[in-house]
């Protein structure tokens, strides 16, 4: 390694790394736009890996590193670990994954804020404020996304409950912590250990808020919300990697930090307006924790059952289907029977779509990925912006899973919680399937009207179950 | 506040522009591969942690050990998070 670094570190100066710092940043830019396509997705995170390489690369040959042996102990285990859990995971398991990854990238950037205060050179250099700032916030940033991506984990993994954890004086507690935080970050940056005498016991006591923060902020949030705490956990990941840009003064950081915050910003803002719901009401209010009485229960009408034999007869003579997924189709491992089933239909003269909804699932993009891993062709893959206009001629709508992203209430019902959220308008179908378990409400606790309709079917029974009899049906 | 901050500030704004506009346009069907990509990016804390261990810095040991464990944690992040998108964006398919 030692002649390694001779060799290089002539030819490298701190401009050339610069400079391929600034290639990496395009070469991320450029991968971000081209995944905005499905014909150039996988080429442009193939381009966005390349800038990650370099960066690493010039990094690695950077001639100030004088220990290379343990660096290169962390980027092996790192890749092994990496690699396994990358080619192992279930598509199903996705938004665990994806909410793992994302706490990784935080308590790493807390440990990079860390080290760098600890290090000798801080200590020494007192007052540098322009330093103590970023620190502050990679740590704080870092250490709550980290926290709070290890709830989302266990909430979306089931190890721990998806149900809102509400408390008494819940946002007390988060407001005194806050202030707690912001107290020892005035101590950290202005102060300069005038209150708490060591750096480390600082560091440690910022460390521990920011993780108990972290987990606070996640708990109250039901498992219907996740894919809003996803999107915005991803974009704190970003936001960290960014402020640890600032406190080692580097540009590729401060670059591929901000594009992540903003990305993650911007799916943050899509899944709430989906939902018709400002952030602020999603983190806060314990959305489905309590079941809404609403009025109208009583009156609702009567639940017109189906079997698999009569909405097969249904189904052979339509011309249109709809196929709208939710959560209950991940949950029942559907999407390859609903896959062969689209498929037979097709082969039975139907013109066959798949509708759906930003908020389906439990974290955004979630069914796509499901039937994409079936082999549905993507450009079967609609939004509600494409169905509903054509939704009245539609011959039959199949409801998997989903409650309420097709939840009529949506539309009607002014006391409803969801009242305003986006729907798809199964409802205003010829006729409509709705696969579901029994009658309980869905994952928000909100009474679904959809069930009561007159043109609505309700298929009970497990959606795996329910859908393989009706491949078999078309089948026989 | 020095000019480089000054300039680094100037980046991040521009960067944030940037990304809003990069990522505006994205069709839903693409929301996971899309953020499992950006999170692998944000693995860029990587670089940070890598020049923890510059000259300047390495006479704290505990500072030393901490810059390798975010050595770790950041490569899983970002070896991780490629391998996965690449995956997904494999089963994307149109017939």
């Amino acid at each position: 390694m030692e002649a390694l670094t001779t060799i290089f570190s002539e030819a490298t100066n701190k401009a050339l790394v610069n400079v391929v710092y600034i290639l990496a940043s395009v070469l991320f830019i450029f991968g971000l736009k081209m995944l905005g396509s499905p014909e150039t997705a996988r080429k442009g995170n193939l381009v966005s890996a390349m800038g990650m390489l370099i960066a690493v690369v010039v990094t690695l040959l950077d001639q100030s590193i004088i220990d290379f042996k343990w660096i290169f102990v962390g980027l092996v285990l790192g890749s092994l670990v990496g690699v396994i859990a990358a080619m192992k995971v279930k598509m199903t398991a996705m938004p665990e994954m994806v909410a793992i990854f994302n706490g990784f990238g935080g308590i790493a950037s807390l440990l990079v804020g860390s080290s760098e205060y600890l290090s000798e050179n801080l200590l020494s250099a007192q007052h540098n404020t322009g330093i103590l700032i970023p620190i502050f916030l990679t740590v704080v940033i870092g250490g709550l996304t980290f926290t709070g991506s290890l709830i989302a984990y266990g909430k979306l993994s089931g190890t721990i409950t998806g149900n809102p954890v509400i408390y008494k004086g819940q946002q007390w507690i988060n407001g005194i912590l806050m202030v707690a935080l912001l107290f020892l970050g005035i101590e950290m940056i202005a102060l300069q250990g005038l209150l708490i005498t060591t750096d480390w016991q600082i560091l440690v006591a910022v460390v521990a808020l920011s993780f108990l923060l972290g987990v606070l902020i996640v708990i109250p949030i039901g498992g219907a919300d996740m894919p809003v705490v996803i999107a915005l956990l991803n974009s704190y990941s970003g936001l960290a990697a960014c402020a640890a840009g600032f406190v080692i003064l580097n540009n590729v950081l401060i670059v591929a930090g901000a594009l992540v915050g903003a990305s993650g910003l911007i799916l943050t803002n899509i899944m709430c307006k989906a939902m018709n719901r400002s952030l602020a009401n999603v983190l806060f209010s314990g959305f489905g924790s309590v079941i809404s009485v609403g009025g109208s229960t009583a009156e609702q009408g009567e639940v017109r059952p189906i079997n698999v034999a009569d909405a097969y007869l249904i189904l052979e003579a339509a011309s249109s289907v709809v196929i709208v997924p939710g959560y209950g189709m991940a949950v029942a491992q559907a999407q390859h029977s609903v896959r062969e089933l689209g498929e037979l239909l097709e082969e039975n003269g139907s013109e066959v779509q798949y509708a759906i909804h930003p908020v389906a699932g439990r974290m955004p993009g979630h069914m796509n990925v499901l039937l994409a891993e079936a082999n549905v062709s993507y450009d079967q893959l609609m939004e509600p912006d494409d169905i509903n206009p054509t939704i009245e001629t539609t011959d039959v709508c199949i409801v998997i899973g989903a409650n309420d992203v097709v939840n009529p209430a949506a539309r009607e019902d002014p006391q409803s919680p969801i009242y305003g959220m986006p729907i798809i308008n199964v409802d205003k179908a010829k006729t409509t399937f709705v696969l579901k378990r029994s009658m309980a409400p869905g994952f928000a606790g909100i009474e679904n009207p959809l069930f009561f309709k007159p043109n609505t079917r309700m298929l009970f029974g497990d959606a795996k179950d329910s859908i393989t009899s009706l491949v078999s049906e078309f089948k026989t | 506040m020095d000019a480089v901050l000054i300039l680094l500030l100037f980046v991040l704004v521009l960067s944030i522009f940037l990304g809003v506009e990069l990522i505006s346009k994205v069709p839903s069907i693409l929301h996971t591969p899309l953020m499992s990509g950006a999170n692998a990016i944000s693995g860029i804390t990587i670089v940070g942690a890598i020049l923890t261990s510059r000259a300047e810095n390495i006479e704290s040991e505990l500072s030393f050990a901490l810059g390798m464990v975010a050595v770790f944690f950041a490569t899983v992040n970002v070896v991780g998070g490629y391998l996965v998108t690449n995956r997904m964006l494999g089963m994307f398919k149109k017939k």
